[in-house]
């Protein structure tokens, strides 16, 4: 690959690039003023691309983070004399608690409460900035220490750019390995749906708190940027209007994608500039009247190109020789060692025990008083007609959905009304009646999701990069397992390219990632063709030859008789019959279900499905 | 302090509260509707108390101006949304309701200002002028992504309430305004004096709710709009026009917002960038309704402003402080009441 740099020539480029660019002739300090305020800005964009972008969390209070990591510094060494490199990490520090505290109050609240939730509580950190004496109140507190490298004092404009800039490269390589980590796949994953990360043991909680305060401490960065490039701090830009800006940058760059975050700063920041000279000359006034292009510019980009402007940007440079990277793990390792394997239980003993499991919603039975059991190595068949409870079943046994009464037993741990995450750990994984994949993943990614338990490298090692051994084992897996269900080809295209039956089974490659000893299927064969089916089923007879239990919702009565050893066949939340496939297929009230009692054969044909 | 002191403060609250109240109404009403949270609420009280004291001081007010320009911007938004099926007829209506209409009202104003109106008649045209801003705003900004999520509505919403910050600056300048109350009045209760205006303010936010509960539970336009928030699809089905029902929430909202602000302006000084807070307040109150109860909205409303009164009270500088904060705790006890996993929208 020779047209394309190698990572050590790419960062040597970044770090010349920092150094020099103030210098050269015909750049006037201006601009390098305007830049060092772009690049700090760009860092706290930079947090919002993992936050909002990736997680999907709105903030509207990511200013008042950029105004504890400032007036940490600002205090410490104003009052105690520190140096300001000593009080970086009180500045990150100071970002991070409040955030965590922050956090734990209001996370776990849903999409808007959320939002509306950031707007009232930096409005109030806002003013608690002006009135409290520690923060000097509204005047806020000045002659702050510039930063010093050895005999160098960085107050010249030229040499903080270059600081800055070094800073910015450092944020977005930091979180561009965190994405591309197993910490980072849990928080895209939420994009997903909350549902389908927990059942492959996500913490889904613990993901949206990585990721707000990841970008907290981003922006508590940018403060101590500030603080010392300002020499001087106030409340004002810490308020709500300046969180509404960095959000804006974020969703005209892009809020997905980390260029997207610099593209958005430099616009804002250029745009911010040029219209505070020329506005109020025009309108013959002082004031903000960039307000008004920005609230334009928010509207108008949500309605024209919601996904922001990186990605047109993206597809005019892929034109350009080089433009594309290569997407990471492109090709299995060879010499990865295979992740160790969970130890089945002894063919026949029991897996999964249901008894008396009961969920009402109000006053509607959805399951009521159910009762089955699988056995190790034995394929159960759930079928019933449509509203039966099937799907509802299943969520109960997952922990997506707590049961209101009954025992759920699954290798001697009781896991009835256990979370999600807590069952797909006990070794029970599944796939989704409406698929459920990550849109902004490739096929191998949304596979490596499964294998995520499997794994144990924290954020901090994905952003240092010191979990190379374990993303290779964990992509070799999502590899074998993507050969195993034959969608290998398929590995490195977006998810949401393949078609709707190559979607599912995809979702079981990501099952089996997993390493279940339980595999639930939500109609795994529906959108199959008769080939593929057979395929399906020969692959799900070969796991149970390899001791996976495995319980299916399918419609498909060909194919559910000829594969299952047992049926459970439910009707209106109640199990009418229980038997091997021939059995029940004579069974009278499993006839009467489907096909209507003979009595009342005016609406017979209905629910024959 | 004493048991006088907290009398007046209740009353100041109960007050304050009113206004509170009658925007998280407004505020439920428009996101069950178009689910919408509609930020830029805030704008419209400041529209509305800075148009009615222009008027009370014999200005034309600057809002007409905004008027017309967001008029003729509807006019280009709606023209674009349908352009695939413009008649000549529907051209006229357009241009009547969004160019003439703005232009009649501006007129109207012309006429009345020189008169010295009274407040009634203040009120009243503060209300024309500054309520169709919101339909307007509506076509421009949320009905061609009305199907977008709730997120990204809301990013848009604080798109629109930047945009009005501005451009309430732009047409009313940086001056902060104050007019007179409907009355003077002051009554005598023993010891509690209560004055007129504050009377007025709660007794027309009262016959307001009473009249949107009216409106929502007896009329077929109320009825639909519940439907609409109940189920989008299925009143659809039904043959309710969505948009229509957005357009009618939004001029209820805007009517709502501009009422306030006449009610307000007598209080306390209104500047172009004072609604924000105030409309946050009614965002506090909604919140603790789930943003979904109109009754728990209006109560916990009430309760803002009390809290309010006694928060400026005691600790002045930390008014906002507290009154924000006080959210916290309801929040907590939702997500603590909230388990089990689930997707959002």
């Amino acid at each position: 690959m020779s047209r394309r740099l190698s990572r050590p020539l790419w960062a040597l480029a970044t770090v010349a690039a920092c150094l020099l660019v103030p210098w050269l002739p015909f750049l006037p300090p201006y601009w390098i003023t305007l830049g060092n305020y772009v690049g700090i800005a760009a860092i706290v964009a930079i947090g919002l691309v993992v936050l909002t972008g990736e997680a999907g969390i709105t903030s509207f209070g990511q200013a008042s983070f950029v105004g504890f990591g400032a007036y940490a510094t600002a205090i410490l060494t104003t009052r105690w004399d520190i140096s300001p490199w000593l009080t970086l990490p009180a500045s990150l520090a100071a970002a991070a608690v409040a955030a965590l505290a922050l956090g734990a109050v209001t996370l776990r609240l849903s999409g808007h409460y959320l939002a509306v939730c950031t707007i009232a509580w930096s409005t109030s950190l806002f003013y608690v900035f002006g009135n409290l004496e520690i923060f000097g109140h509204n005047d806020g507190i000045t002659a702050i220490p510039p930063l010093v490298l050895g005999p160098w004092r960085l107050v010249d404009t030229q040499s903080y750019f270059s600081v800055v800039w070094l800073g910015v490269a450092l944020a977005a390589w930091l979180t561009s390995n965190l994405l591309a980590s197993r910490s980072g796949r849990a928080i895209r994953a939420l994009h997903g749906g909350a549902v389908a990360a927990a059942s492959f043991g996500v913490d889904t909680m613990h993901a949206r708190m990585l990721a707000f305060v990841h970008a907290a401490v981003l922006a508590g960065f940018a403060g101590w940027l500030y603080a010392h490039f300002q020499r001087a701090v106030n409340p004002t830009p810490f308020g709500i209007n300046a969180s509404i800006e960095y959000l804006l940058m974020a969703v005209v760059g892009g809020a997905a994608h980390i260029p997207g975050a610099l593209l958005g700063a430099l616009l804002v920041g250029v745009v911010n500039d040029e219209l505070q000279d020329l506005l109020p000359r025009l309108l013959g006034a002082p004031g903000n009247f960039e307000t008004i292009v920005f609230g334009a510019l928010l509207i108008g980009v949500l309605q024209v190109s919601p996904d922001g402007l990186w990605p047109h940007v993206r597809r005019l440079l892929s034109h350009l020789p080089g433009g594309l990277a290569r997407p990471a793990q492109a090709e299995p390792s060879a010499t990865a060692e295979p992740l160790p394997r969970r130890e089945m239980p002894p063919a026949d003993s029991p897996v999964l025990t249901v008894r008396g499991l009961w969920r009402r919603f109000g006053g509607l039975v959805a399951v009521g008083d159910l009762g089955f059991s699988v056995r190790a190595a034995e394929i159960v068949g759930l079928i019933g007609p449509n509203g039966a409870g099937k799907t509802t079943t299943f969520n109960l046994l997952t922990g997506v959905d707590r049961p209101t009464s009954g025992e759920v037993e699954f290798l001697g741990h009781p896991i009835a009304g256990r979370p999600a995450p807590a069952v797909a750990r006990l070794g029970v994984a599944r796939t989704f009646q409406h698929v459920r994949l990550v849109r902004t993943m490739s096929v191998l990614e949304n596979v490596a999701l499964g294998a995520h338990l499997r794994g144990h490298a924290g954020p901090l090692a994905g952003m240092l990069r010191l979990d190379r051994t374990e993303e290779a084992r964990l992509f070799a897996e999502a590899w074998r397992q993507l050969e195993r269900v034959g969608l290998a080809g398929q590995a490195l295209r977006p998810a949401t390219a393949l078609p709707l039956g190559q979607q599912r089974i995809m979702e079981i490659a990501r099952a089996l990632a997993l390493d279940p000893v339980l595999l639930l299927l939500d109609e795994p064969a529906a959108g199959l063709r008769a080939g593929e089916k057979a395929t399906l089923a020969a692959l799900l007879r070969r796991l149970r030859e390899e001791g996976v239990s495995i319980l299916l919702v399918e419609h498909d009565m060909e194919f559910v008789m000829g594969l299952t050893d047992t049926l459970v066949v439910m009707d209106f939340g109640v199990k009418i019959a229980e038997g091997t496939p021939a059995a029940v297929r004579h069974n009278q009230a499993v006839i009467e279900a489907y096909l209507g009692a003979p009595d009342d054969e005016a609406d017979a044909p209905a629910g024959a499905a | 302090m004493d048991f006088s002191i907290a009398l007046i403060l209740v009353q100041d609250g109960i007050v304050n509260g009113a206004i509170y109240a009658l925007l998280a109404l407004s505020l439920v009403l428009v996101f069950t509707v178009t689910r919408v949270v509609f930020i830029p609420q805030g704008e419209f009280v400041a529209y509305g108390a800075l148009t009615y004291a222009g008027l009370q001081a014999g200005q034309v007010p600057g809002s007409v101006g905004l008027l017309c320009v967001l008029g003729a911007a509807a006019f280009l938004a709606s023209l674009w949304a349908e352009r695939h099926q413009l008649g000549a007829g529907r051209v006229a209506r357009l241009a009547a309701g969004t160019l003439l209409l703005p232009a009649a009202i501006a007129g109207l104003a012309w006429l009345v200002v020189p008169h010295h109106p009274g407040v009634v008649v203040s009120a009243l045209l503060a209300l024309l002028i500054v309520t169709p801003v919101a339909p307007y705003l509506y076509r421009v900004a949320f009905r061609p992504i009305a199907h977008a999520s709730v997120l990204v509505l809301l990013i848009v919403a604080v798109g629109v309430h930047l945009a009005l910050t501005g451009l309430g600056l732009v047409f009313f300048g940086p001056e902060g305004s104050r007019a007179d109350g409907f009355t003077d009045a002051i009554f005598d209760f023993g010891t509690v004096s209560v004055a007129g205006q504050s009377l007025w303010v709660v007794g027309l936010a009262a016959a307001l709710m009473a009249g949107l509960s009216l409106f929502f539970g007896r009329t077929l336009t109320g009825k639909a709009l519940r439907a609409t928030a109940v189920n989008r699809v299925g009143a659809r089905l039904v043959g309710i026009g969505i948009e229509r029902s957005g357009e009618i929430a939004f001029i209820l909202a805007g009517a709502v917002g501009a009422l306030s602000g006449v009610l307000i302006v007598s209080l306390t000084t209104i500047y172009y960038d004072t609604g924000f807070l105030i409309g946050l307040k009614g965002f506090t109150a909604a919140i603790v309704g789930g943003l979904a109860s109109y009754p728990v909205a209006a109560l916990a409303a009430i309760g803002v402003g009390v809290l309010e009164s006694f928060a400026s009270f005691w600790a002045s500088a930390f008014k906002e402080v507290i009154v924000f904060t006080a959210i916290i705790p309801v929040l907590l006890w939702f997500s603590l009441r909230h388990h089990g996993v689930e997707d959002e929208e």
